[in-house]
């Protein structure tokens, strides 16, 4: 008997570690096979990750609570301690905001009735859908958030996601209840811009840092550190005019631009919805009467 | 349900739950803090839980949970998956290959092997996505990022002690 399971054992060993070795080359072979078809962006990949993202997402909400609500608590202190100070602020604040819209509601209605002469057709609606972050993908190699809204609230692949401040990303992938935002510094990221008075043209593009750099600059361009960065509309992505960000340094031929967005807070994600299939048609409908009537 | 079935499923479950935490911490490691700049540093939970288990229960962590693992992780993160799941392949067959000398080890000399495994982990992650992106990465968040995972190595490992002998002794 003893000598029998003796044999099995010598047999087993060799044939354990066999089988073991096979299973590392195999899993190997699968992890490789993944970077490659991850590389040529499969449909199969995205189907994955955002099936995965919409089974983990309840457990991010729950878990992401507390940490809301600690950071709610700590806020809240704050503001109790500054609440003068602060007030002070607003108030100035106010004033001038108060003039700025009296400044705006006089150039929309000249707008509108310049637009009205010109026969420029409307600008095309926009749909928001607002989305709480619930996971963060932090890391070395990848800059992008998770949010908690999907295709069922009409969140689809390429929208703009926009803080109070400014753009924040575009949305890369869209599951039913979750999408992935990737933000303008992933090294990914790469978006039509216009920049400062003079609306040079470039692109920004992100290489995660916290300061994106602008490629395809013009050589002519003569830029100064502080001017606006917006988006120019190029590609069909983005509308124009989203604001982006300012040119934060010129050193060395390479111009950063620091995003308006706060990274440290920014909580919750508006999903802006440019391109809703039915007013888009319109707004081809109505761009070629208006060519047709010139 | 017999006692025997219920022992059993007690088992089972003592058994998965190295995979479990490490699965669970990969999933909580995104809850988005809201401290400025940490995100870039967050340390690479699964290679400290996938090393610490290969360690120490090789048995409760087989190689196919490790691909599990890595697999969550990449996908979770939004980098080219594969990536991870090979760099904690690799840590797992190292650990598995120098099984004997982990026997021994204290948890000082634990630290310090898992330094330097930790290097070549993100090392072999940053060339494989220089590779993929096809341009050179910066260095700094990786070696950052890598600073932190070695920095929270101690914490995470008590735990996961505390976890090992209220679970699996």
């Amino acid at each position: 008997m003893n000598r029998r399971a003796g044999s099995v054992a010598r047999l087993a060993t060799p044939v354990k570690a066999w089988g073991q070795r096979f299973a590392l080359l195999l899993l190997i072979s699968a992890a490789v096979g993944l970077m490659v078809l991850g590389k040529a962006d499969v449909a199969l990949v995205e189907r994955a990750r955002t099936t995965l993202a919409d089974g983990v997402a309840p457990i991010l909400e729950v878990a992401s609570q507390p940490v809301v609500a600690f950071n709610g608590m700590v806020e809240h202190a704050h503001q109790l301690l500054a609440l003068t100070a602060e007030n002070k602020i607003l108030r100035e604040q106010n004033r001038r905001l108060e003039h700025w819209q009296m400044v705006a509601r006089r150039l929309e209605a000249e707008n509108k009735a310049l637009r009205k002469v010109l026969n420029v057709t409307a600008e095309p609606a926009v749909a928001y859908a607002t989305a709480r972050v619930i996971g963060d993908q932090g890391g070395a190699f990848v800059r992008s958030v998770l949010v908690n809204a999907g295709q069922t609230d009409g969140v689809l692949r390429g929208q703009a996601a926009l803080t109070s401040e400014g753009l924040a990303g575009r949305v890369a992938e869209s599951g039913q209840r979750t999408a992935r935002v990737l933000l303008i510094t992933d090294m990914n990221s790469r978006i039509p811009v216009f920049v400062g008075e003079s609306r040079e043209r470039a692109v920004l593009a992100g290489d995660n840092t916290a300061q994106p750099h602008l490629v395809y600059l013009g050589r002519q361009a003569q830029l100064a550190p502080g001017e606006r960065v917006v988006t120019s509309g190029h590609g069909g992505v983005f509308p124009p005019g989203l604001p982006i960000g300012t040119v934060a340094s010129l050193a060395d031929g390479t111009v950063r631009v620091q995003p308006f967005v706060d990274w440290s807070t920014m909580e919750y994600l508006r999903l802006a919805n440019y391109e809703l299939p039915g007013v888009l048609s319109d707004f081809h409908e109505g761009a070629e009467q208006a060519r047709g009537a010139r | 349900m017999r006692p025997a079935a219920l022992h059993r499923l007690d088992w089972l479950a003592r058994s998965a739950s190295p995979v479990a935490i490490s699965l669970l911490l990969v999933i909580l490691g995104m809850v988005p803090l809201q401290i400025p700049d940490v995100t870039p540093v967050i340390p690479a939970w699964a290679l400290i839980a996938v090393y610490y288990w290969s360690v120490h229960r090789p048995d409760l962590m087989p190689i196919w949970a490790v691909f599990i693992i890595g697999l969550v992780q990449d996908l979770l993160g939004g980098g080219y998956p594969g990536v991870g799941i090979l760099a904690l392949l690799l840590v797992h067959q190292f650990v598995a290959s120098q099984r004997r000398t982990f026997a021994r080890a204290s948890f000082q000399l634990l630290w310090l092997i898992f330094a330097l495994i930790a290097a070549a982990a993100v090392a072999l992650m940053w060339l494989l996505n220089c590779l993929l992106q096809q341009q050179l990465l910066e260095v700094d968040p990786a070696l950052f990022q890598y600073l932190t995972t070695l920095a929270v190595y101690p914490c995470l490992a008590w735990l996961f002690a505390q976890a090992q002998r209220s679970f699996l002794s």
